[in-house]
């Protein structure tokens, strides 16, 4: 799970991290009064979307006036902002960031991730923050500085002054320096993060440190367990088919093309995917239903598969273990009658109780293609979609 | 032969009371798993389906002898449910269970490694279909009669893809030792590598087939060891090469990740690493009785 800037530096400056002062707004007038309350006389407005490059996009306003601020609020409001991050479809802006404009020297990169190769948590960090950090990395890796957290006694001082010397700090701000780095991986482990990124970070005129631009993500699996991250989700920066499936416990993703897929597992979901890419389909979407799917399930699935108007043909692929085919059937059956399905549908049931789970397709009397192997099915739901076009 | 698991191994189930427990040791029993017992917390000195019940894996271990555990209790405790059975002696831990904090893991991955490497725990999964030793015995939620009792070991990430690879292979009479569900979380128990070490030193073993999937080293890590390290012959199938490009934020994950993540490259570091690449998941069976057919031009060598 993705959250705004503003929510990363406010739970990120409860660890400690110095931010610049700011505020949400969700208007221009109240835009207006952040700045007023922040003080000063130079501000940014910040869209606040889940991606980053927002900078490049438009999405990042210095002001220097009250009028400039409510411009700026009114510009980027409402708005839908397309970055490099996004796709092509970009994002709503439905909140902007008010903070104070920092004099800015220079800009750092430091970024906490989990590595799965290392099974650690990894902080990464290079003298030069901005955009250009990936190519940084492919460039010349040795120049990225890490430090690997040995997981039983956590982040120790030491790593974090490595870092912040390397960093090119001098010792007026190592500590600052320091007590950041130290700070964004306590909130790591403590909010069961699984991507912290302060970038850049800054070394002001004045020579203070500050986070000025911060990314935060959180393992999904932890959020039972953390209340307070759990209520920062913003689904109106998520696709709503999404919100729909995860509410049914399945994994949905929209793809390009015209054939809608029903599949239990991911692994088999992805091959089922490149066997109608092979036999000259396109796969409309990714959908795991997982184990344990009941009727209900199953027709949530069609729900969620069918709102998507491009839909030609469905294919059901279940391999039942832990599901069982006849219930798999029983919930195609159901979902056929109550959801209106007007495309072609073939279904593929294999594993625990396969005769079972196509003996109940048969004698429904439904108008369900069925096929016995992954080739077959791929085939025939692509002729089907075919056929389909042709009356 | 077969690894990790045969009919002599005496396993336990944590969760062995619950919904989930009771349905899934009933198949393992019927499938001719030597289950001897379970473990739910409240319940000891009770009977479940003819097996006792026992408080915590220590008693459990020392009442039944047993070695292997196989855990089904739901994902906020199962970390700890790991570490008890590491603690108690376990040898092999299967965890079925999905949604598991990656955080838990790194603390469990870190908690088995402080015992000495004799008595170290093998973890299987989280978030995996389990193991089973074709014919024998299994710990696991997989259908049992689509495994056919052969030669060729499977290793997987997925679950139902790995179905569909024994179903596959069934039909064209070809048979498995033993096919492990590694499970697809970002950190998980066993990788790729060391299953297929224990299958490269496995007499009854002659091929391996190893279904990836796109993200994380695992497959990469394994390419280069079957290089570097086995004689047999290994087929390999990552899904995903129709997989789009998922969205993201920040860089932090892409300066850690190097060039490998994607089911083509996967499959292009696997294919200049020796193994032989199933062209389509249609293909999976087929691709592996080919592979013997064409033994033995590389010869298995049994170590000593």
């Amino acid at each position: 799970m993705d959250i705004h800037e503003y929510q990363a530096k406010e739970l990120l400056s409860g660890f400690g991290v110095p931010v610049p002062k700011g505020g949400v707004a969700y208007s221009a007038e109240q835009a207006v009064y952040r700045a007023s309350e922040v003080g000063g006389d130079r501000w940014v407005v910040k869209a606040q979307i889940h991606s980053g490059a927002r900078g490049k996009a438009g999405g990042v306003k210095l002001c220097t006036t009250d009028a400039d601020v409510r411009q700026a609020a009114k510009d980027l409001l409402g708005k839908t902002l397309v970055t490099s991050q996004t796709g092509p479809e970009g994002l709503p802006v439905h909140r902007v960031l008010v903070e104070q404009a920092l004099p800015i020297e220079r800009e750092l990169y430091v970024g906490l991730v989990l590595d799965r190769k290392r099974e650690r948590i990894v902080v990464v960090a290079h003298p030069h923050g901005g955009m250009e950090i990936e190519e940084i990395a492919q460039r010349e890796p040795a120049a990225i500085l890490r430090e690997e957290v040995e997981p039983a006694v956590g982040m120790q001082g030491f790593q974090a002054r490595e870092l912040a010397f390397g960093l090119g700090l001098g010792p007026a701000q190592v500590n600052q320096a320091v007590t950041t780095i130290l700070g964004a991986y306590r909130a790591f482990r403590e909010l069961d993060a699984t991507m912290v990124e302060i970038n850049p970070l800054v070394l002001t005129t004045d020579g203070r440190v500050f986070a000025l631009d911060v990314k935060m993500s959180f393992d999904d699996n932890a959020l039972f367990r953390r209340p307070n991250v759990a209520e920062l989700r913003d689904y109106a920066q998520e696709d709503p088919r999404d919100a729909e499936a995860a509410e049914h416990g399945l994994n949905y993703v929209a793809l390009e093309g015209d054939i809608g897929c029903i599949i239990n597992g991911a692994g088999l979901a992805m091959a089922t995917m490149d066997m109608i890419k092979h036999a000259g389909g396109e796969p409309a979407n990714f959908l795991d239903i997982g184990g344990g799917a009941s009727p209900d399930r199953v027709a949530a699935a069609f729900r969620l598969v069918l709102s998507d108007k491009n839909v030609r043909a469905v294919l059901v692929n279940v391999f039942a273990g832990i599901n069982r085919c006849d219930w798999v059937a029983e919930g195609v059956v159901q979902a056929v009658r109550d959801v209106h399905v007007t495309v072609p549908l073939v279904v593929r049931l294999a594993g625990t109780n396969e005769a079972e789970g196509r003996r109940i397709l048969t004698e429904s009397g439904l108008p369900i293609l069925t096929a016995d192997t992954l080739s077959e099915a791929a085939e025939r739901v692509v002729t089907a979609r075919d056929g389909g076009v042709a009356a | 032969m077969s690894i990790l698991l045969d009919e002599q191994t005496r396993v336990l189930i944590q969760g062995f009371t619950g919904d989930k427990g009771t349905f899934h040791a009933k198949e393992m029993i019927a499938y001719g798993t030597n289950v001897v017992g379970g473990v739910t917390p409240g319940k000891g000195g009770t009977t479940h389906l003819g097996r006792p019940v026992f408080n915590t894996v220590k008693e459990a271990v020392a009442n039944t002898g047993a070695a292997a555990s196989l855990i089904l209790v739901p994902a906020p405790f199962c970390a700890d449910a790991i570490m008890e059975a590491a603690d108690a002696g376990i040898r092999l831990v299967v965890t079925i269970t999905d949604g598991v904090p990656a955080q838990d893991m790194m603390g469990v991955k870190r908690y088995l490694w402080r015992y000495a490497k004799e008595r170290r725990t093998t973890l299987i999964g989280p978030n995996c279909a389990g193991i089973i030793s074709a014919g024998r015995a299994m710990m696991g939620i997989m259908p049992g009669h689509i495994y056919a009792r052969g030669a060729v070991g499977v290793v997987t990430r997925s679950g139902t893809l790995g179905y569909e690879a024994a179903s596959q292979m069934q039909a064209l009479g070809v048979g498995i030792t033993t096919s492990v569900g590694i499970g697809g979380d970002p950190i998980n128990g066993s990788s790729f590598v060391d299953i297929l070490a224990l299958f490269e030193l496995d007499p009854a073993t002659e091929a391996v087939m190893m279904i990836g999937e796109i993200g994380g080293p695992q497959e990469a890590d394994a390419a280069r060891f079957v290089k570097e390290q086995m004689a047999k012959p290994v087929i390999g199938y990552v899904a995903g090469l129709t997989a789009p490009k998922g969205r993201r934020m920040g860089h932090a994950g892409a300066i850690i990740s190097a060039y490998g993540d994607t089911a083509a490259e996967k499959h292009e570091i696997m294919r200049s690493a020796g193994l032989i690449v199933a062209p389509s998941p249609a293909q999976l069976g087929a691709t592996v009785a080919a592979a013997l057919r064409q033994r033995p031009s590389r010869p298995v060598m049994v170590p000593q």
